[in-house]
């Protein structure tokens, strides 16, 4: 009987290490708090990422007023020109294009932190390597024969993928940068990162709000809770 | 006195109406057994989580779109830019999975104390009714969002229905009024769950309560407090349930909400138990996600499903499931209701049970390869051998003397101790620790050898309890 | 049970305690369940300030604008019009619109900022219908003092060329006239003042 129930539980725990990853993940640091890195990921964003990919769930009024920045400041200084506050953060690109293009329709990207984690996405960005068979010349480590270019050439520099044999199998050693960027890798990793924290930041803006409200409302229920303890004990007094 | 015009107000409609009659029979004059403990929360519990589920629901359905094309989106757009959309929309998930856990819990309650024993099958029949309506309407709220892990529960869940020989796929293209899952599923799967189980739900728990009032409540010493009366008619074990169990509620009801808000504002997603990754991606109809699983609520039936090789025996497997929880109360043969005066044999079989309904949970929320497939047939048989062997080894257990009168019941005041003494032994005074509200009490750092100790002990205890 | 020697006080201050605290909460948590039925960020959007180009209206003639979702009339007035203004006193309930909604910057005989130009939300103040423009003078249907204005078809309210009522209809105000200003010439905006404030 003793022994049956243990190896029973065993084997229950002994399932959650059967789960295996292929590549190990890189850990990104982001801060939810940290607004000016927030905003420089959305600036990178539209610099980089809006040509293709919309954030449709975000609206430049909400970034504005998450940030307690001024509307004309967000217009100017991160929406792509002629943007109205409004506006939500669409492709210029038409969706029939680009699937011409690419072969698939770039994904809005609003709720991809939430699908995906931040360190997936920190690591998929930074795992670009050149790989000339390829329609679009690259390859991603993280997501194999992704239909994405690497957009982040010229800043990060070229990058080459290395294999060592390993019992007659080709098997991902490292990569390695063969030519530098315009960043030095320090440099690139700061706006991946910033990148990454926006994104975060619009799969679920109103996480900081929620956080902070929750304090109140536990605070409150605390209290709810002592006084309903109170008046539960003076009753029971009857009954004990 | 001044007769004022309020209570002549009140009286028209005393005269008219059994508002006195109705508050004495089903709360003041109620007699509920005194030593209720810890697991009879559960009830009224479920009755809050429901409300919670209506009011936030019909705040949903304003601004929810049943369509294929903006389901999804409208979802997206509650979150962001309807007024506190975000907080509707998280209490309505957390609501869903707080049901079942709620549920659950209340129904492991039955089960040990043996509340689905003569005299009340009918509550217990009336109670699956609700946790088969509550699975539906589960499964087709779970549509809506029209998120990836939406589309592709649906798709496969209707087809077991397919499953079944000759009618299977005329049955399944029927649910579904399309030859996929399309808008037309999506919209008829949002009238019934806002209008049709909704309001079956509660007609099946109006029946539940009046079954369990006329019967009145069973007890963790599973003893009938009508059996001694006071001259008046009074259980002598029995109090009022107002106020004496409508005060100890509210205790359940503000630690509930606790926990219940802790999910909301910091953990809505539960580690993807409730909201699954997937499902922050559209519903793709040509891409399947690599890896489906329901949410935690279904993982044990659908490990069930799966464990079977056949897919007809494997739909039979699933439904007979729950199928058998129905005649439970013909299945159990003991003359005793609460496990406190079982014989070992139901313990164990019940440790087991219980093993085996979280294995299978585990299971379901993993890929079938075959070696877990291989532990999910196992646990299913476990799952089956606890309800089917039940009538054998019931009758061969050995009961305790079961008490005529309630023990009196453990408080928490009485735990306390117990509870401060475990507290000193698993940990040592530490002078760099912090101070809490001033006292020194809390200055102390975990003792790992104290830990094992009464790790051990609890071990020990519920081994022997077993014998 | 024993029922003796109770504080009945101590009860008593508990429960009013526990229910004071037990409605603050459910009062809080109404806020976000009523104010969920507010206009949400979309509707706000919609409700921004709308820009008209006017180079392309005639004399004469009318444009009509959304904002907010309802519909915002654009006259431009002829001189002729103008002239008849100025002789309706004695037939409108308030001729100079003490009783009704507009900027301080309209609240003049023609209830505009330049005389020609009319802006103004196009629904009835009585029960909100769309008012019809009527320019002609003296149709059959409308009998011989009609000046031209806009006519309520839902209950036969009448409202002259400035959006000011006649007496002895069912509409108690005049026609609303909404925040607006000239950007330059022949660019309004409307929904919001000139020095920058939102409506």
């Amino acid at each position: 009987m003793k022994t049956l129930s243990i190896t029973l539980l065993l084997l229950v725990f002994s399932f959650g290490l059967a789960a295996e990853e292929s590549v190990e993940l890189q850990q990104a640091n982001f801060d939810p708090e940290d607004r000016a890195s927030i905003l420089k990921g959305a600036k990178t964003f539209v610099k980089y990422c809006l040509g293709c990919h919309s954030i449709k769930h975000i609206r430049y009024q909400r970034i504005a007023k998450d940030f307690g920045i001024d509307d004309k400041k967000v217009l100017t200084e991160v929406a792509p020109e002629g943007a109205s506050i409004y506006d939500q953060m669409h492709t210029a690109m038409n969706p029939h294009d680009s699937a011409k293009w690419f072969g698939i329709e770039p994904p809005d990207l609003s709720l991809i932190a939430r699908s995906r984690n931040g360190d997936w996405l920190y690591s998929y960005l930074k795992s670009f390597y050149t790989d000339p068979s390829k329609p679009l010349g690259a390859n991603n480590l993280i997501f194999k024969d992704v239909g994405m270019p690497n957009v982040f050439w010229q800043v990060q520099g070229e990058q080459i993928a290395e294999f060592i044999t390993e019992d007659g199998k080709q098997v991902f050693d490292k990569l390695v940068l063969v030519s530098p960027g315009s960043l030095s890798e320090q440099e690139f990793d700061t706006m991946i990162n910033d990148l990454v924290n926006f994104l975060v930041y619009v799969g679920e803006p109103v996480k900081l709000e929620r956080e902070r409200i929750g304090k109140y409302v536990l605070f409150y229920l605390f209290m709810f809770l002592i006084i309903a303890y109170l008046l539960k004990k003076e009753y029971w007094t009857d009954v004990h | 006195m001044k007769v004022n015009r309020l209570t002549l107000c009140g009286n028209w409609i005393l005269d008219r109406f059994p508002l006195t009659k109705l508050w004495n029979d089903h709360m003041a004059h109620y007699y509920a057994p005194k030593n209720f403990n810890f697991w009879y929360f559960f009830g009224s519990l479920a009755l809050l989580v429901l409300v919670n589920q209506f009011l936030t629901g019909i705040l949903l359905t304003m601004n929810y779109k049943p369509d294929a094309k903006l389901a999804f989106d409208s979802v997206e757009y509650i979150m962001r830019d309807v007024n506190w959309g975000w907080l509707i929309r998280y209490m309505h998930s957390t609501g869903a999975s707080a049901f079942f856990i709620v549920i659950y819990l209340h129904m492991f309650r039955g089960l040990i104390y043996g509340s689905y024993k003569q005299p009340r099958e009918l509550i217990w029949i009336f109670g699956m009714l609700i946790f088969l309506c509550l699975m539906a309407e589960a499964f087709m709220g779970y549509l809506l969002p029209w998120g990836q892990m939406s589309y592709w529960g649906a798709q496969v869940i209707i087809s077991l229905f397919s499953a079944i020989p000759f009618i299977g796929d005329d049955l399944s293209l029927w649910i579904r009024g399309d030859y996929v899952v399309a808008d037309a599923t999506l919209n008829r799967f949002f009238a019934f769950h806002v209008i049709s189980v909704p309001l079956v739900l509660v007609l099946l728990i109006f029946l539940h309560i009046v079954a369990l009032h006329e019967v009145g409540s069973n007890n963790p010493d599973g003893v009938e407090i009508k059996k001694y009366k006071d001259k008046n008619g009074i259980p002598l074990d029995g109090i009022p349930f107002h106020p004496y169990y409508t005060v100890k509620d509210i205790v359940g009801v503000a630690v509930f909400l606790i926990f219940f808000a802790t999910v909301i504002f910091y953990i809505p997603e539960m580690g993807g138990f409730f909201l699954e990754a997937d499902n922050f991606i559209p519903a793709d109809p040509l891409k399947t996600p690599e890896h489906i699983a329901p949410l935690w609520y279904f993982t044990p039936f659908y490990a069930i499903l799966r464990a079977v090789p056949d897919k007809f025996a494997g739909v039979i497997a699933m439904f007979g499931s729950i199928a058998v929880l129905f005649v439970l109360p013909w299945l159990d043969r003991s003359p005793v209701k609460s496990i406190r005066y079982r014989g070992a044999i139901f313990k164990k079989a019940l440790f087991f049970f219980v093993i085996s309904f979280f294995a299978l949970g585990y299971l379901g929320t993993q890929p079938a390869t075959p070696t877990l497939t291989i532990f999910a047939r196992i646990f299913t048989l476990i799952y089956f051998g606890f309800f089917l062997l039940m009538p054998i080894y019931t009758r061969w257990e050995k009961p305790k003397p079961v008490p005529s009168r309630l023990k009196d019941p453990l408080t928490l005041e009485s735990i306390v101790p117990s509870i401060k003494a475990a507290y000193e032994e698993m940990t040592i005074k530490d002078n760099n620790g912090i101070v809490l509200f001033g006292s020194t009490e809390f200055q102390r750092k975990p003792n790992p050898e104290g830990i094992r100790n009464v790790l051990l002990r609890l071990a020990k205890k519920i081994i022997t309890s077993f014998e | 049970m024993n029922t003796e020697g109770v504080d009945e006080s101590k009860r008593q201050f508990l429960t009013s305690a526990l229910t004071v605290v037990g409605s603050i909460g459910t009062g809080y948590l109404a806020v976000p369940f009523l104010s969920q039925m507010q206009p949400s960020v979309k509707a706000m959007a919609g409700g921004a300030p709308v820009e008209v180009d006017l180079s392309k209206l005639e004399s004469g003639q009318l444009l009509r604008v959304a904002w907010r979702g309802k519909p915002v009339w654009i006259v431009n007035r002829t001189p002729t019009v103008l002239e008849t203004l100025k002789t309706m006193d004695s037939v409108l309930s308030d001729p100079n619109s003490n009783d009704s909604i507009q900027p301080e910057y309209s609240k003049n005989p023609y209830r505009s900022i330049k005389p020609e130009i009319f802006v103004a939300i196009g629904l009835c103040t009585h029960l909100g219908c769309s008012p019809t423009f009527r320019p002609e003078i003296a149709p059959h249907d409308l009998g011989p003092d009609w000046k031209g204005g806009f006519f309520c078809p839902c209950h036969g309210s009448r409202f002259d060329y400035a959006g000011r009522v006649y007496s002895g209809v069912p509409a108690p105000t005049n026609l609303e006239i909404p925040p607006h200003y000239y950007i330059n010439d022949n660019l309004l905006l409307i929904g919001e003042t000139g020095n920058g404030g939102a409506a």
